[in-house]
């Protein structure tokens, strides 16, 4: 009886779930009147608009994964060695991006860092860009400092850091040599999260008026019919890449731990 | 040792190596969420006024705020109901053990699926064209669209929200429901108790805590999606996100203090869900641990 219950609801939820995705995946197939046909990929992946955009977001997601490493880890070591007391307050603080919407965030980016301002940063395409990766950083601060952070937790700081020393590693060296090869797994994981984010972030990208993949695709989803369903064929196969990496990675080191 | 106790006598230097991150976060999250804070109580002038708070009760931003919970709310609520039926399908529902990771798998990349390319997928397939909606029209011959649904309204956007809602809730709840412990639903069981008793009273008291909790997150979750909402229903959908969306591109509210009020209240609002969920969330711990 139990099982007949478990069975209908896990059926009915993952109809809901392959509806939209056969549904995207059928529209973006049938450009072409009365067979089905690649002419909507085609097109899109021939725009230059799509490339350009594309390559924008792919470059602003390895900055903003690049930028949130060399914040994250560091800080994340030094309250594991240094700071626990700091431990409450620096995790509220990652987890603010959660409770407080982007959209609000980047409004405050554009009052505060505008070309009037103190800091204008909005004043030049470069200083605009920064600021959208600093925005995507926030954006993925919850993700990259829990996978750190819980990386670390299996290492033991503490020794690990004392051996170095005393062997007179500078603390550049700790960091890159030993501490990040130890939490690589953690790192990639969030790198990939990241990576998901950025590549389908809209609203920040939009309000700083730069020329990313999300904007793109919700502009094309205003004027066009079969090229969104090819986009979000597209995007969907970006998630589930990033995921499956993430699982690959995490099972990759269980694996090697399970070894030593 | 020698070395720690040696750093500890220089405190400023334990400091140094956290001034990154707080500068960082000050300068990027903390000090842009204050200013919009502050603006909303003052005037253009710089002094101090409750005027732009009072201004927003307006029809046209008391709706935007009204359709926006309401929509987060049923969201979160159906997300959860149907979340919950999954999850204890795979934990306590005696199915295959093959079943539960995938399913746990294609949550994290389903909840992941947000934004415009969602937007998209329900419209290829329940929009106006969409697959379905040719299917029921051609091969049964009914019209959505006469029955009353439209995918660009807020049963539209609720009924897509639900795609990242519902596995948000799987895998919140899949750890609390494996930490329901088998003894207690043999003692419920030698106890005398039916499978039905079971649950009523012992399981799901336990389970409250983290089920509450999830729903507030599952709305604040909602409350702040802007992308989704934009690309389903273009601008023409008076919500929350979608008015400050607009106030920020071209001030459609004509006072740019009245926009910092309007993202104050949005602040407030998945500021008090989320207190909600940490809170219930310590409380779920005492049991599910």
């Amino acid at each position: 009886m139990i099982r007949i219950w478990s069975w209908g609801a896990l059926i009915i939820g993952m109809i809901y779930f392959i509806l939209p995705l056969v549904g995207m995946t059928e529209f973006s197939l049938s450009m072409r009147r009365g067979e089905y046909s690649f002419d909507a990929y085609a097109v899109v992946l021939s725009d230059s608009q799509f490339q350009a955009t594309f390559s924008y977001s792919v470059i602003m997601a390895l900055f903003t994964i690049v930028f949130g490493v060399l914040l994250v880890v560091p800080t994340a070591y030094w309250v594991r060695l240094r700071m626990p007391e700091l431990r409450p307050y620096v995790e509220f603080i990652t987890l603010l991006p959660l409770v407080i919407p982007a959209i609000v965030v980047v409004f405050g980016y554009i009052r505060l860092y505008n070309t009037s301002s103190w800091l204008p940063m909005t004043g030049t395409a470069l200083g605009t860009n920064i600021l959208l990766m600093f925005g995507y950083a926030t954006l993925s601060l919850p993700y990259m400092y829990r996978a750190v952070d819980t990386g670390l937790r299996a290492v033991d700081v503490g020794t690990l850091t004392e051996a170095a020393q005393s062997l007179g590693a500078s603390w550049v060296t700790i960091l890159a040599r030993i501490i990040l090869p130890n939490v690589l797994a953690a790192v990639l994981s969030g790198a990939f999260l990241t990576f998901a984010i950025v590549m389908g972030e809209f609203t920040m990208a939009a309000l700083l008026d730069r020329p990313a993949f999300g904007p793109y695709m919700q502009l094309l989803g205003a004027n066009r019919a079969y090229e969104p369903s090819a986009l979000a064929v597209i995007a969907f196969a970006i998630t589930w890449a990033c995921m499956g990496l993430i699982q690959l990675v995490t099972r990759f080191t269980k694996h090697t731990r399970a070894q030593t | 040792m020698a070395g720690m106790t040696s750093l500890r006598r220089f405190a400023p230097l334990r400091w140094l190596g956290m001034v990154p991150f707080f500068a960082f976060t000050f300068l990027f999250l903390i000090l842009p969420t204050l200013y919009i804070v502050f603006g909303a109580f003052r005037t253009p002038q710089g002094a101090f006024t409750f005027d732009n708070i009072l201004a927003l009760n307006t029809p046209s931003i008391r709706s935007a705020y009204w359709v926006s919970i309401k929509v987060s709310f049923m969201s979160a609520l159906l997300g959860c109901l149907i979340g919950f039926a999954m999850a204890a399908a795979v934990t306590v529902g005696r199915l295959p053990r093959g079943v539960r990771n995938p399913l746990v798998t294609f949550s994290g990349v389903a909840s992941n699926f947000a934004g415009v390319p969602l937007a998209f997928a329900f419209i290829a397939t329940i929009g106006p064209a969409g697959l379905i909606t040719a299917y029921l029209r051609t091969e049964w011959g009914i019209n959505l669209r006469l029955l009353g649904f439209n995918l660009l309204s807020t049963k539209g956007l609720i009924l897509t929200y639900l795609f990242f809602q519902i596995p948000l809730m799987i895998l919140i709840i899949t750890p609390a429901l494996d930490g329901l412990k088998r003894e207690w639903r043999e003692a419920a069981a030698i106890l005398g108790a039916s499978g039905f008793q079971y649950w009523r009273s012992v399981a799901l008291p336990i389970l409250f805590p983290s089920i509450l909790g999830t729903l507030a997150l599952l709305f604040a979750n909602a409350f702040g999606a802007v992308a989704t909402a934009i690309a389903l229903t273009g601008p023409s959908l008076n919500i929350a996100p979608i008015l400050l969306y607009a106030q920020i591109r071209g001030d459609v509210l004509g006072s740019p203090n009245l926009g910092y009020a309007l993202a104050f209240g949005m602040i407030v609002i998945t500021g008090l869900a989320n207190t909600v969920y940490i809170w219930l969330r310590a409380r779920s711990e005492r049991w599910l641990k």
